[in-house]
C-alpha cells in the first residue's frame, strides 16, 4: 500500500518504512549523502543527508537516510539552517578527508573551507568513519571489519589490528567507500588489501584473475555453485558462448 | 527463608520479624557504603564485635552494616540506637572508647561528633545536624536503617507491602495511581513514567520487558550506587510492581562493572528474592511470573543511553540508533520494552503503598516526590542529599551543604552531569525542578551537583566535561564526534592564550550544529556546558581572549607566579619547588626563574608568609 509524503510542498508516492532518502532521490531531489548504501542499514553516520521536518510531534532537523517514510510525513530539503549545519559537518568531514574528490567537489560547491585543525589520523588517510565498509562486509556475510574505540580515537578495520580471518578479498568495502581510502593493491598473482594477500584464481581460457582463491571458496560454499562455476571468466564465458551461439546458426 | 505462595505468607513472616525486633531496642550501625568504606568502615565491624564481647553486651546490642547514609564526607559513620546519635569519622581506636562510654556507660563521646565547621556546634542526633534536617529522605530513608545483605531486614520496615498491595489492585489502577503520583524519570529527561508504562503496555507483543538502568556514569554522581547498595530490594520491588503493571515477564538490570559492591548486593537481593518466591513463577499466589537478569556494562556513558543500552546487552557495540522506533514500540530482542532507571524504580513502592495523593504532596506540581542529588565540589558537607523538588539551589548548596569551604565566595553549581549546565550566583534562588533548569540552560540530569567557587575557572570547567563527552562520544556521528572534540581543541587555545573573537565565533556555530545534528542526546546536550559558560560566565571567556588573563587564576599559560616582599627567606618554597626554579639564600628574598617554572603551585601552597603572588 503506497503512503504519500510531502517534500518541499511537492506530494511524493513512497512505500511505508522506505528510507525518506532514498524516496527524496528517487523523485529527484539532490540530498548529498556519504554513507548511505540501500543494500544495508543506515546508521546515520556522516550528518549530511539532513532535512527539516515539519510534521508530527518531533518537528525539526534530522537526517533523512535513517528516517522511515509515513503516511503525510513533511519535509523540507533546503533552508538556511540546512546548509549552514551541512556545511559545518562538510567542513569537519573535509578536515578527516582532505584529499576526497567528492568532499572537495561538495566544499566547492558550497563555498566551504576548513578553518579548523584536522583531528588526529584514524589510521587510514582520508577515512571518514561512516563504516559502510563495516557494514557491507558484515551484509556479505564475511564480517571481516568492525568499528573500534569511541570519539576522535574510533577506528575503522579488522579487529585488534590483526589481519581479519573473515576477509576473503573480495573488495566490497573499497566498491563502496565514499572517499575510495581503503588501499587495495592488485599484483598479476595476487591482491593485498588489509594487510593481507590472496592469490588470484585464474581464468582457464585467457588466464586472467577471476576471483581470489578464498573467495572463490567462500561464494561455492555458501551459494551451493558448482567447483567449477568460477575456471572461466565473465568475458571467456560470454564469448565461448557467442562461438557456441554462432556455430549453431551458421 | 520460607517461601511465600501468598499475600497471607508474607504478612505472617513480617509479623515473626517485626516482633523480635522491639523499636526502642539498641544497635550499632556501621555504615558500609562505599565511601565509608574506602575510609575504612569494614575494620570496624570485628573491632565492634570483640569490643561488645569484652563489655558483655554481645547479644544485648545488634551490631548492623548498612547502606550509605550519604555523609560521606565524614565517613566512616557510626549510629547508635535507639538513640540515633552520630559519630563521625570513627577509626578502629576510637571503638573501645564508643563501647566503654556510650554503650556500656551512657556518656557521649563527645569529640566523636559531628561539628559545624562554622559555628564549631557539636550535634548528638543524625537528625538534627543541618546537612541532614534540610532534607526530605524518601528513597534513602531506610538506606541507614537495613542491612542490604538481609531480606529480613527489608520486611521489617514494610518491604513489598507495596508490591502485595498492588496485586490486589490490578494492573489498570496501578498505572493510574503511578500517572496520578506525577512521578517523572530520575534518568535525566523527566519523562512521565505513568505514561511511558502506559505507552509500553498498550504495545502489541506479549513479551514484554523491562530494564533498569544502574549505568550511572555523570563523573562524582552515585546516587544509583548507593540506593542498590544501600537498599536492592526496594529497586526489585518497584520493578516489580512495573512489571505487573506493564505485564511484562523478563526484567534486566544494567549495571556498571565499576560498581563490585552493587553488582554483588543486587545479585544477593535477587538470589533472596527467587528463593522467598518474589521472583519466578505465579508471585505471591498471584499468577504473575517476572524473573530478571544482571548485565553488567563495561563503562562507556554512551550506554546510558536507552538505545545504546539496548544494542550492549543484546551484545553489540554500544552504539545508539535512531528512534523511533521508540524502545516501547521495538525495544530489546525486538519487544516492546520499558527503560527507567534506579532512583525511578525505587520510588514506585513508596506511590503504591502510600498512594499518589500522598506523593504529590510531596514536591511541586510538575515535579512530584524528592530528587537525590550527589552535592560535590567545593562546598563544606559533601554527600547525597536527598530533597523535595522545588527546594532552591541556594538550600541545598548553603543549607544543607554548609556553604562554601575556607570563607570563599560561590561562583556557580553545575547540576545534570556532564551535559548539564553551569547556573551563577544570581540564579541560586530559582526552585530545583525540571523544567525550571532546563529552561535556565541546565538540566536535572540524573542528580549530579558540582560546587565551585570563586577559585575555579570556567573555561577550565567547560574544556574539563568537552573533555569528557568528547571521549565517551560513541564516534557515530560526524558532528559529535569531531564537533567535540574541535570545541575542546578551541576551548585549549583559549585556555592557552591563543583564542581569539574568531574563536568564539567558531565555537558557537560548532556548538549550534552539534546540538541540532547529533544522532542522540549525548550530542545535542554536549554543548550545554558550552552554552551556559558562553551565556552565563562570557565575561570570564572575554578575559581570556581580549586580556590573555585568568581572572580565577587557573589557566596556566595565562598566570605567573613571583614572590614579593613579604618573602622572609625561609627557603620553604626553594626546597619544594621540583623544578629548582626558585633561587635565593637564607633571609634573603626568593626569585623564580620563569623559564623553570611549571607553575605547579607547590610555592604558593607551602609559603607561610603569603609572600607567593599569582598573577
Amino acid at each position: 500500500m503506497a503512503i504519500r509524503i510531502f517534500i518541499d510542498e511537492q506530494e511524493v508516492k513512497a512505500e511505508p518504512g522506505e528510507s525518506v532518502l532514498m524516496v527524496a532521490r528517487r523523485a529527484g531531489f539532490d540530498i548529498p549523502a556519504l554513507c548511505y548504501h540501500e543494500a544495508v542499514e543506515s546508521i546515520g553516520a556522516c550528518r549530511l543527508c539532513l532535512v527539516e521536518v515539519r510534521s508530527g510531534a518531533r518537528p525539526g532537523i534530522s537526517t533523512s537516510c535513517n528516517m522511515k517514510a509515513e503516511d503525510g510525513l513533511r519535509i523540507s530539503t533546503d533552508s538556511p539552517e540546512i546548509r549552514r549545519d551541512r556545511a559545518t559537518n562538510l567542513e569537519l568531514l573535509l578536515l578527516r578527508a582532505p584529499g576526497s574528490p567528492v568532499l572537495r567537489e561538495l566544499a566547492a560547491r558550497w563555498g566551504v573551507r576548513p578553518r579548523l585543525q584536522p583531528p588526529p589520523d584514524a589510521g587510514i588517510a582520508n577515512c571518514i568513519l561512516c563504516e559502510l565498509c563495516v557494514r557491507v562486509c558484515a551484509a556479505l556475510g564475511h564480517n571481516a571489519l568492525a568499528a573500534v574505540g569511541r570519539g576522535e580515537k574510533k577506528r575503522v578495520g579488522p579487529a585488534f589490528g590483526k589481519p581479519a580471518e573473515g576477509c576473503v578479498g573480495c573488495g566490497a568495502c573499497l566498491s563502496v567507500c565514499p572517499t575510495r581510502c581503503i588501499v587495495m593493491k592488485d599484483t598479476p598473482a595476487a591482491r593485498t588489501i588489509w594487510g593481507q594477500s590472496f592469490e588470484f584464481h585464474r581464468c582457464q581460457v585467457c588466464g586472467q584473475p577471476v576471483i581470489t582463491e578464498k573467495h572463490r571458496a567462500f561464494a561455492i560454499a555458501k551459494r551451493g555453485l558448482p567447483e567449477d562455476y568460477y575456471d572461466v571468466c565473465e568475458p571467456c564465458k560470454q564469448s565461448q558462448a557467442s562461438q557456441r551461439f554462432a556455430s549453431v546458426v551458421w | 527463608m520460607p517461601r511465600f505462595s501468598s499475600e497471607k505468607d508474607l504478612e505472617s513472616y513480617r509479623h515473626k520479624v517485626a516482633a523480635g525486633r522491639a523499636p526502642d531496642r539498641r544497635a550499632v550501625a556501621v555504615c558500609a557504603g562505599t565511601g565509608c568504606k574506602a575510609f575504612g568502615s569494614a575494620k570496624l565491624l570485628p573491632v565492634f564485635e570483640a569490643e561488645l564481647a569484652k563489655a558483655s553486651l554481645k547479644g544485648k546490642i545488634e551490631l548492623r552494616a548498612t547502606g550509605c547514609h550519604g555523609f560521606c564526607e565524614r565517613g566512616p559513620l557510626v549510629l547508635i540506637f535507639p538513640a540515633g546519635r552520630l559519630y563521625t569519622k570513627v577509626k578502629p581506636e576510637d571503638v573501645p572508647e564508643i563501647v566503654r562510654e556510650d554503650l556500656a556507660g551512657g556518656r557521649v563521646v563527645e569529640r566523636l561528633l559531628y561539628r559545624d565547621p562554622v559555628s564549631g556546634k557539636a550535634y548528638e542526633k543524625e537528625e538534627d545536624i543541618p546537612f541532614y534536617m534540610h532534607q526530605q529522605r524518601l528513597v534513602l530513608k531506610n538506606n541507614g536503617l537495613l542491612d542490604p545483605a538481609s531480606l529480613d531486614d527489608y520486611l521489617a520496615l514494610g518491604g513489598y507491602r507495596a508490591l502485595a498491595k498492588a496485586f490486589a489492585m490490578g494492573p489498570e489502577k496501578v498505572l493510574e495511581e503511578v500517572k496520578k503520583s506525577g512521578l517523572r524519570g530520575r534518568g535525566g529527561a523527566g519523562f512521565w513514567t505513568g505514561r511511558k508504562w502506559e505507552i509500553c503496555r498498550a504495545a502489541p507483543g506479549p513479551d514484554k520487558v523491562i530494564i533498569c538502568n544502574a549505568d550511572e556514569g555523570d563523573p562524582g554522581a552515585f546516587m544509583d550506587r548507593s540506593v542498590i547498595e544501600g537498599n536492592p530490594h526496594s529497586v526489585l520491588e518497584g520493578m516489580l510492581i512495573g512489571a505487573f503493571a506493564i505485564g511484562a515477564s523478563t526484567g534486566c538490570v544494567y549495571i556498571r562493572q565499576e560498581y563490585p559492591l552493587a553488582v554483588e548486593r543486587l545479585g544477593r537481593a535477587v538470589a533472596a528474592a527467587r528463593e522467598a518466591g518474589l521472583l519466578g513463577e505465579n508471585i505471591l499466589g498471584s499468577g504473575f511470573a517476572f524473573d530478571l537478569r544482571i548485565y553488567r556494562g563495561g563503562g562507556a556513558f554512551v550506554c546510558g543511553e536507552e538505545s545504546a543500552m539496548i544494542a550492549s546487552i543484546e551484545g553489540r557495540r554500544g552504539v545508539p540508533r535512531r528512534r523511533p522506533p521508540y524502545p516501547a514500540q521495538s525495544g530489546l530482542w525486538g519487544r516492546p520494552t520499558n527503560i527507567n532507571n534506579v532512583e525511578t524504580w525505587a520510588n514506585v513502592p513508596w506511590i503504591i503503598d502510600r498512594g499518589a495523593d500522598w506523593y504529590r504532596a510531596i514536591g511541586t506540581e510538575k515535579s512530584t516526590g524528592t530528587k537525590i542529588f550527589s552535592l560535590v565540589g567545593k562546598v563544606n558537607n559533601t554527600g547525597l542529599v536527598e530533597v523535595p523538588m522545588g527546594i532552591s539551589l541556594r538550600q541545598i548548596v548553603f543549607d544543607i551543604g554548609g556553604g562554601i569551604p575556607g570563607g570563599k565566595k560561590f561562583k556557580a553549581v553545575q547540576t545534570g552531569g556532564p551535559s548539564g549546565g553551569c547556573l551563577p550566583a544570581s540564579k541560586l534562588d530559582i526552585p530545583v525542578d525540571f523544567d525550571t533548569l532546563v529552561r535556565e540552560g541546565a538540566m536535572m540530569g540524573s542528580g549530579g551537583m558540582i560546587v565551585m567557587d570563586e577559585s575555579t575557572c570556567m573555561v577550565d570547567v567547560a574544556r574539563y566535561f568537552l573533555n569528557f563527552l568528547k571521549f565517551e562520544s560513541c564516534g557515530n556521528c560526524t558532528s559529535c564526534r569531531d564537533g567535540l572534540y574541535q570545541l575542546h581543541r578551541l576551548f585549549t587555545d583559549i585556555a592557552e592564550g591563543r583564542g581569539s573573537e574568531h574563536t568564539l565565533e567558531l565555537v558557537e556555530e560548532l556548538a549550534r550544529t552539534v546540538k541540532a545534528t547529533s544522532l542522540c542526546a549525548l550530542g545535542s546536550t554536549a554543548v550545554n556546558p558550552v552554552e551556559s559558560t558562553l551565556k552565563y560566565f562570557r565575561e570570564e571567556i572575554l578575559a581570556h581572549v581580549r586580556d590573555r588573563r585568568c581572572p580565577a587564576k587557573v589557566c596556566k599559560a595565562l598566570i605567573t607566579y613571583t614572590i614579593n616582599d613579604k618573602c622572609n627567606g625561609c627557603t620553604l618554597c626553594a626546597k619544594r619547588c621540583p623544578q629548582q626554579a626558585i633561587t635565593g639564600t637564607v633571609k634573603k628574598l626568593h626569585v623564580i626563574d620563569q623559564k623553570k617554572c611549571i607553575k605547579c603551585g607547590i610555592c604558593l601552597d607551602v609559603c607561610k608568609q603569603d609572600a607567593v603572588w599569582v598573577e
